[in-house]
């Protein structure tokens, strides 16, 4: 279950001791720009040793490494793939090809480790417009697939607009990565939100996300953690409406029907795959049964 | 009549100061104070040597101490707190007594029980008149309450008011009478304002130490301590601060009227009183501008002089009816003890302050820390000293889980009710070794620089002197 995904500074020791404290489902060790071309050597070296030394409790462990263009990107993978991080996250893909050749590195780095291959995933962030056109094609690329992550802020840039809190520049790009995401199978994920102090602001674009389809949304402050942890838990009502939808079958098979109504509305299979889902969510949350 | 004399120089001569006698300072100009250097540097020109200091506490800004300290002006201290500069030359042993630290409520409590004494005060006053009725709430260099000085004021052989803001007779509303003043001088500034107060006090924005304060505040809801007549204190710095902001709005939102706030006060506390979440403030010092103005112009922030904020000597005071107090620590053992005295190199760095006070008195004494800090591991096996006592010590909060006191199976149980993240202690010191791996303990020498002198009088631990 994912819900944030929290973008730590790979070169800031404070940040990484204590990634796993601050409630996000995830953690983004940032070796790409957060860190300047100066510090990628000892950000790579204490992004390794803090997945050596330290032990993230209950968190995702996702390594977003340099884009393929720049000299960086295999000796960021050579340095953290054997210490078998969940995920890894390249930037600016724009198609296929990049994670088919990125995938083919990995493997021979795991290979050569001893790894089992595949076993890291991979979530790539889509910040092209090129990248958005080809989302379906990018999300089938490779069995690592996990997920795709929109990043306006660079999209905006090469759709040569500004970008607005509103956010209807993004809209084309946010609905077409989401239903790219869904027809692999895959899940996908928001952009940040930027204002770190506009927490209304923040709150109300995950909602927006969260009624797009989006499954959680990256967070850049531990500020935000929270509300968007709250924005993409199913709420009280939903488990309570998804359990009845259960019960409510198994109430019909029960009694031998055929069809089943639950509050005078039909219970049919999307209605059931939706509450399978809350109540598979509402397990991954907060643990027991549901 | 006035008891108004012409320099700090005259004063010492009429108060007959010599050789081998005390003289006191309160700490309510903190940094920014020049008085207690101004006076040193006067009893040094005399030719005065062997005195001892009884200072509520000792700051950055008194560094020049150090220098009457090497050439024999000043052979003793008595405090609740040094801060580094004057720390760490007497861990190094330039005092040959041992200094004295007592508690904010152990200082009144001694000085007015007889086995602390002091033969001068000079207290310094951001305003005063001719006869010494004076405040810390007006003039250039305001500092709000002088809760400090009171007891100073009230047992000292003889009593020196030093300001920069002499006002015509009668100053009305004063902190310290007349009545107890001997002498009064006026000189160009007690202070810089600067360093005395800060502008406003600003929350952390350390994601850590939010996360730390949320979960104190958490505790606090899941304690039952928490509903009409709360009575609360904390402190200014990092997660401490965090919790006040975090409480206030649980306490708004659950329409919760508390009864008083106390402590060094900051404006959040005042934004607290002003939001109808406390009753009252009790105000021993103020600790930034906006709690200087509440102190003169809200007759619900009260000033309190240090005995009845702590002293256990006192018929009561009112540490005793906190519901919950937040403090800090440097380290923290498995028996709960705290030290705040030294750094993790065996320096002085700190003390007490009013630390052993409210832990004793509050129903539920919380320490909130980072687990590790700066690779330090703040939870260890046994503290280099033992400021507070573990058994007056209830809840440890860290970002990675909550301890609770063995002794607190109530408040235990009602933790693990509410789903808070409660480990043991011995959990928790595991954690910080696995984070910071082995590390070598400091080796402190023989000889004692220091004596902690619990509240109650005892002599709870010493200091040894570094050797560097």
């Amino acid at each position: 279950m994912r819900r944030t995904m929290l973008f730590l500074p790979g070169n800031n020791p404070g940040m990484l001791g204590n990634g796993d404290v601050l409630g996000s489902d995830s953690i983004i060790l940032d070796l790409e720009d957060a860190v300047s071309p100066d510090q990628k050597d000892s950000a790579r070296i204490l992004v390794r040793n803090a997945l050596r030394d330290l032990h993230y409790e209950g968190c995702e462990i996702i390594i977003r490494i340099n884009d393929l263009e720049t000299p960086y990107w295999v000796e960021d993978l050579e340095a953290v793939l054997p210490l078998k991080p969940d995920v890894i996250m390249p930037t600016k893909v724009s198609g296929g090809a990049y994670i088919r050749r990125l995938a083919d590195k990995m493997t021979e780095i795991e290979e050569k480790n001893g790894l089992e291959a595949g076993r890291t995933k991979l979530i790539p962030l889509l910040e092209t417009t090129l990248g958005i056109e080809n989302a379906f094609e990018i999300a089938k690329a490779d069995p690592r697939m996990a997920a795709l992550y929109l990043g306006a802020e660079d999209y905006t840039a090469d759709l040569r607009c500004k970008r607005t809190k509103e956010g209807t520049e993004i809209f084309y790009a946010r609905t077409r990565l989401v239903n790219a995401a869904r027809a692999a199978g895959i899940d996908a994920y928001d952009t940040p939100w930027t204002d770190v102090a506009d927490l209304e602001g923040l709150e109300k674009d995950a909602l927006l996300a969260k009624s797009l389809g989006y499954t959680g949304k990256a967070v850049i402050s531990p500020r935000h953690v929270d509300i968007v942890n709250e924005v993409f838990s199913p709420s009280e009502a939903d488990i309570q409406y998804a359990r009845e939808v259960f019960e409510a079958i198994e109430e019909g098979k029960r009694l031998g029907k055929g069809a089943v109504s639950l509050r005078g509305k039909m219970i049919d299979k999307p209605i059931v795959e939706r509450a399978r889902q809350v109540l598979e969510n509402a397990r991954a949350i907060y643990g027991g049964e549901f | 009549m006035s008891k108004l004399l012409g320099s700090i120089e005259e004063a010492i001569r009429a108060t007959g100061l010599k050789d081998g006698m005390t003289v006191s300072f309160h700490h309510h100009l903190r940094s920014g104070d020049y008085v207690l250097n101004m006076v040193m540097d006067a009893i040094a020109k005399a030719g005065i040597k062997d005195i001892t200091i009884n200072a509520s506490s000792i700051h950055e800004g008194h560094a020049p101490l150090v220098e009457h300290m090497r050439s024999g002006v000043v052979t003793g201290l008595e405090t609740n707190f040094i801060s580094t500069s004057v720390g760490k030359e007497i861990s190094r042993g330039i005092l040959k007594k041992p200094v004295i630290f007592r508690t904010h409520g152990g200082r009144p409590a001694d000085l007015l029980n007889g086995r602390s004494h002091i033969d001068v005060a000079f207290i310094g006053a951001p305003t005063s008149d001719d006869m010494g009725n004076c405040t810390g709430k007006f003039g250039p260099s305001a500092c709000g309450a002088l809760g400090y000085a009171f007891t100073d004021a009230q047992v000292a052989d003889k009593v020196v008011i030093i300001t920069d803001n002499l006002v015509p007779y009668p100053l009305t509303d004063f902190s310290i009478p007349e009545i107890y003043a001997d002498y009064v001088v006026k000189v160009d500034k007690i202070g810089d304002p600067k360093g005395i107060v800060s502008g406003t006090t600003r929350i952390t924005k350390d994601p850590v130490a939010l996360k730390i304060a949320r979960l104190a505040v958490e505790c606090i809801k899941a304690s039952g301590l928490l509903k009409d007549g709360f009575a609360f204190q904390t402190g200014a710095g990092g997660a401490s601060l965090a919790a006040a902001a975090y409480l206030k709005d649980v306490m708004l939102k659950e329409h919760i009227k508390g009864s008083y706030v106390m402590g060094g006060i900051t404006g959040y506390l005042v934004d607290m009183l002003n939001a109808g979440c406390f009753e009252s403030i009790l105000d021993v010092q103020c600790f930034d501008l906006n709690a200087v103005e509440s102190i003169r112009t809200n007759p619900r922030h009260q000033e309190v002089s240090d005995a009845q904020y702590a002293s256990p000597g006192a018929k009561s005071c009112a540490v005793d009816g906190l519901s919950v107090v937040i403090l800090g620590a440097t380290e923290i053992d498995l028996d709960f003890n705290v030290n705040v005295h030294t750094d993790s190199n065996g320096y002085i760095m700190g003390g007490s302050g009013g630390h052993s006070d409210t832990a004793a008195g509050a129903k539920m004494a919380m320490i909130v820390t980072p687990l590790v800090r700066a690779r330090i591991p703040i939870v260890t096996k046994k503290v280099q000293c033992i400021s507070t006592p573990g058994s007056t010590i209830d809840v440890l909060v860290t970002q990675r889980g909550i301890a609770v006191n063995p002794a607190r199976q109530d408040l235990l149980e009602k933790f693990k009710a509410a789903g808070l993240p409660v480990v043991t202690i011995e959990e928790l010191y595991e954690k910080a070794m696995d984070i910071v791996g082995d590390y070598k303990p400091v080796q402190m020498g023989e000889r004692v620089v220091a004596d902690v002198v619990y509240r109650d009088g005892t002599v709870i631990d010493h200091i040894y002197q570094v050797e560097d």
